[in-house]
């Protein structure tokens, strides 16, 4: 399976590499990361990206993360996938079962949707994905590669460099302009000195990435003065200026009206189209969902067949 | 790098937080005015004590002293020679002071100090409390024609005091004046000797046997038109008053004569008691001292107390004042000169020593208030944790946020730290800056309060300062400023702690 999987090109045919994918046995030890994938040969060569600068090559965590990974190279593979997650809240003493053993991936290069009434439990999937919070049972897997088993520094890095979040309200930072909110992720991830030094590089950057939304003009405003597509495309701007691998949205149009929330899955899909930008979306709107690739359901915690 | 912005952009929208380091600002800036009031204080009082005082004083412990002072002088010179800068023999007895004003007769009682008019001034700041120009270059115990000082030479702000009016015209002019004066409403000595019921009846003849009576005495008429007694400089305290206005009056000038009652060396003592001139006062300030010390020259105190031997001429003195040169430890050489010299006979002690019971008294004041005073701070350091609390919830969300896009728990504390911190630093600076200005303008502020209150705050007349005595120690401000941060961090730590552990799922869906 492997094998038909490396030589496909990294859009290749998702759908099949799913359904083997959702039928690999899986390592359940802790602490040895994607097991399959580090038997593979290498069969192409390491994909340079920007992003990987940006992680201190010296960080233990990132060795951790096995980084064997970019010597090895993958196929157009799985890059995020759930399996058998179960997570629970728990309200005093009743436990609300959210999800329920869900198995979910997202291939490199693919927009899904993740679809179902409210309650059912795709808000949790996707911060389980983000690594935000921990399943209860099951794994999270980054590029093969268990993460919700990492060390919370791990998990940090991951966020801050490898996935991108935008969320239903928006999520700014008040006190900050357009551009400082565009900016925080690379404040977050490079010390001081490191910031200062690189500053005009990420500066350059964080403009790019509000250019490319359409916000060159307005680097300037604090979120307040934004309207809610203004603050959405910040929020969007912010989330790709590390250049993750995964962009997770939550509700991304969920506050907006269908014109503006229209204009934000343009964006979205152009960035899939143009910048192959996997993409894992959460809505409850099937004709939001509708616009993704692939569109999944979820019913009370359980992958539902579409 | 978000921490540091994150943590200037709160500091400049949340004024709230700006209104608990208030209490920071105030404390901060409490401390250092105390600090430096008490400082100064505790300054020109060891500055007073330390002028009238030598360093070190080398006393016997009979009031009838020790013979041969140049001999004791040797042995000490022999035995800390290297440290003494000058020496000084001094005779100190308890006395009664008195002199007449009107037909009052005041008295008081007085430590009678005499000193050598040749050394004295190499041991001590004596002459710089002196009334007289001349006396405060080289002390003089003839007394001045006039000239004495109508202004405290002392004051910083001469144009703030009322002048002396009374001392004007003292000296010789004053001295000459009274003579004419009183030799015309004096009654003549002797006029009431005798039974004056007898000299009414017989007549001239009681007249005759007075007048023979102040011929004879002693052979020549003491004329204080020309003459003095030996001279006397009084402490100011023993003959001034405060006026109404605030002036100072005095009720006797240098000119004018005193009684001296002292006791006699020998077994018993006897009181005995002397004339002297009043050819200056003394002000040192110190209350204790310018309402207690007369000095008049060492050898005519030997001389009328019966120190002297008669055969050999070689004269007591019970103390001698030694001066050490700059920057000797003052108790290493009170300590060895303790262990040269027997402690049943020889007393020895710094100046500090003598004004122990003081100075402690004001360093205990002073640490009390410091402690009192940064309880205040610490109390402060609870508002800022409240407050801080409020802000955590009020940023909960936002440190969802930030904990979504990568932050580390560290890195939120940090922002909360470094937030605590800059809320120290700006409440610290600010009360340094408050705190300086208060000290710089203290007086200035002290009599406006008294002026809306109308009630002297600094009342010059209690402490004989004319104004307050400020010090600012930058080492205790260092440490306030300091600590004032350090409570300001501490009182952070705990919400900074909370926000580092929300959960980021449950900190986003905070609203």
């Amino acid at each position: 399976m492997n094998d038909q999987n490396s030589k496909s090109a990294s859009n290749g045919p998702h759908g099949l590499n799913l359904s083997e994918m959702q039928l690999a046995p899986r390592s359940n030890t802790r602490g040895e990361f994607g097991s399959p994938g580090l038997d593979r040969p290498p069969l192409v060569p390491p994909v340079h990206r920007p992003h990987r600068e940006l992680a201190s090559p010296h960080s233990p965590v990132l060795q951790q993360l096995a980084f064997s990974q970019l010597q090895y190279g993958t196929a157009a593979a799985e890059m995020l996938a759930a399996h058998y997650v179960r997570k629970s809240y728990r309200k005093g003493a009743i436990v609300i079962p959210v999800l329920q053993g869900v198995e979910f991936s997202v291939n490199e290069g693919e927009f899904v949707s993740i679809i179902g009434p409210s309650g059912c439990g795709k808000t949790t999937l996707l911060h389980l994905l983000a690594t935000l919070d921990a399943p209860d049972s099951g794994e999270i897997c980054f590029e093969r590669h268990r993460i919700d088993n990492v060390p919370s520094a791990g998990r940090d890095i991951l966020r801050n460099k490898y996935f991108g979040m935008i969320f239903q309200f928006y999520h700014l930072l008040p006190e900050l302009t357009t551009l400082e909110n565009v900016l925080a992720p690379a404040m977050i991830g490079e010390g001081v000195l490191g910031y200062l030094r690189r500053r005009g590089a990420y500066r350059e950057r964080a403009r790019e990435m509000l250019e490319l939304v359409g916000l060159g003009h307005r680097l300037r405003h604090k979120p307040r003065e934004l309207s809610g597509g203004e603050m959405q495309r910040t929020a969007i701007a912010r989330a790709l200026v590390a250049s993750p691998r995964v962009l997770l949205a939550d509700e991304p149009t969920g506050n907006l009206d269908k014109h503006t929330g229209d204009e934000i899955m343009d964006i979205l899909r152009r960035l899939n189209r143009e910048q192959n930008l996997t993409i894992v979306m959460v809505t409850h709107d099937g004709r939001i969902a509708a616009q993704a690739d692939r569109t999944v359901t979820l019913v009370d915690g359980r992958v539902v067949a579409a | 790098m978000y921490k540091l912005l994150l943590c200037w952009r709160y500091l400049r929208t949340r004024y709230i937080a700006l209104a608990s380091i208030i209490s920071v600002m105030l404390g901060v800036a409490t401390m250092i005015v105390v600090n430096a009031v008490m400082e100064g204080f505790t300054h020109e009082m060891k500055d007073r004590i330390h002028g009238i005082l030598s360093d070190l004083v080398f006393e016997s412990q009979s009031l009838d002293g020790f013979p041969d002072a140049d001999r004791r002088m040797a042995e000490i010179r022999k035995v800390a020679g290297p440290y003494i800068e000058g020496m000084s023999p001094t005779v100190h007895v308890p006395a009664m002071l008195g002199y007449s004003v009107g037909s009052q007769y005041m008295t008081r009682q007085i430590t009678v100090i005499g000193v050598d008019e040749a050394t004295y001034a190499s041991v001590s700041d004596f002459g710089q409390f002196l009334q007289h120009p001349e006396n405060r270059k080289k002390l003089g115990f003839e007394l001045k024609r006039n000239g004495y000082d109508t202004i405290d030479h002392q004051a910083t702000d001469p144009s703030k005091l009322l002048p002396r009016v009374d001392m004007q015209g003292a000296g010789w002019d004053y001295r000459q004046r009274k003579a004419r004066y009183m030799s015309n409403v004096e009654v003549k000595q002797g006029a009431l000797e005798g039974n004056p019921f007898q000299a009414a009846t017989t007549g001239t003849a009681g007249d005759a046997a007075t007048n023979g009576t102040t011929a004879n005495e002693g052979g020549t008429r003491f004329d204080p038109a020309a003459e003095q007694h030996t001279g006397a400089v009084l402490g100011i305290g023993l003959c001034a008053y405060r006026t109404l206005e605030g002036a100072d009056g005095f009720l006797a000038l240098p000119g004018d004569d005193v009684e001296i009652s002292y006791p006699t060396a020998g077994k018993p003592p006897k009181v005995l008691s002397s004339k002297f001139t009043i050819v200056d006062f003394y002000e040192s300030k110190m209350n204790e001292y310018d309402s207690s010390f007369v000095f008049v020259p060492i050898r005519k105190l030997q001389e009328i107390r019966g120190m002297i031997d008669p055969t050999t001429k070689i004269a007591n003195c019970n103390a001698i004042q030694i001066r050490l040169k700059q920057g000797v430890d003052l108790n290493m050489v009170r300590d060895l000169l303790r262990s040269s010299f027997p402690p049943q006979v020889f007393k020895i002690s710094s100046w500090q020593d003598k004004e122990g019971a003081l100075l402690a008294a004001v360093q205990m004041e002073t640490a009390v208030l410091n402690v009192l005073l940064f309880l205040i701070i610490a109390v402060a350091g609870f508002g800022i944790l409240a407050i801080f609390f409020m802000i955590v919830v009020e940023k909960t969300r936002d440190i969802g946020i930030l904990k979504s896009l990568g932050a580390t728990g560290r890195g939120i504390m940090g922002i909360f730290l470094g937030y605590g911190l800059s809320l120290g630093v700006v409440g610290a600076s600010v009360g340094l800056g408050l705190g300086l200005l208060f000290v710089r303008y203290i007086n200035e502020i002290a009599d406006l309060l008294g002026k809306i209150t109308g009630q002297p705050v600094f009342d010059p007349s209690i402490y004989y300062f004319q104004k307050i005595p400020t010090i600012v120690e930058w080492h205790t401000v260092t440490w306030v400023v300091l600590g004032a941060m350090a409570i300001a961090i501490l009182a952070s730590i705990l919400p900074a702690r909370r926000a580092a552990r929300l959960h980021p799922v449950e900190a986003l869906r905070y609203e």
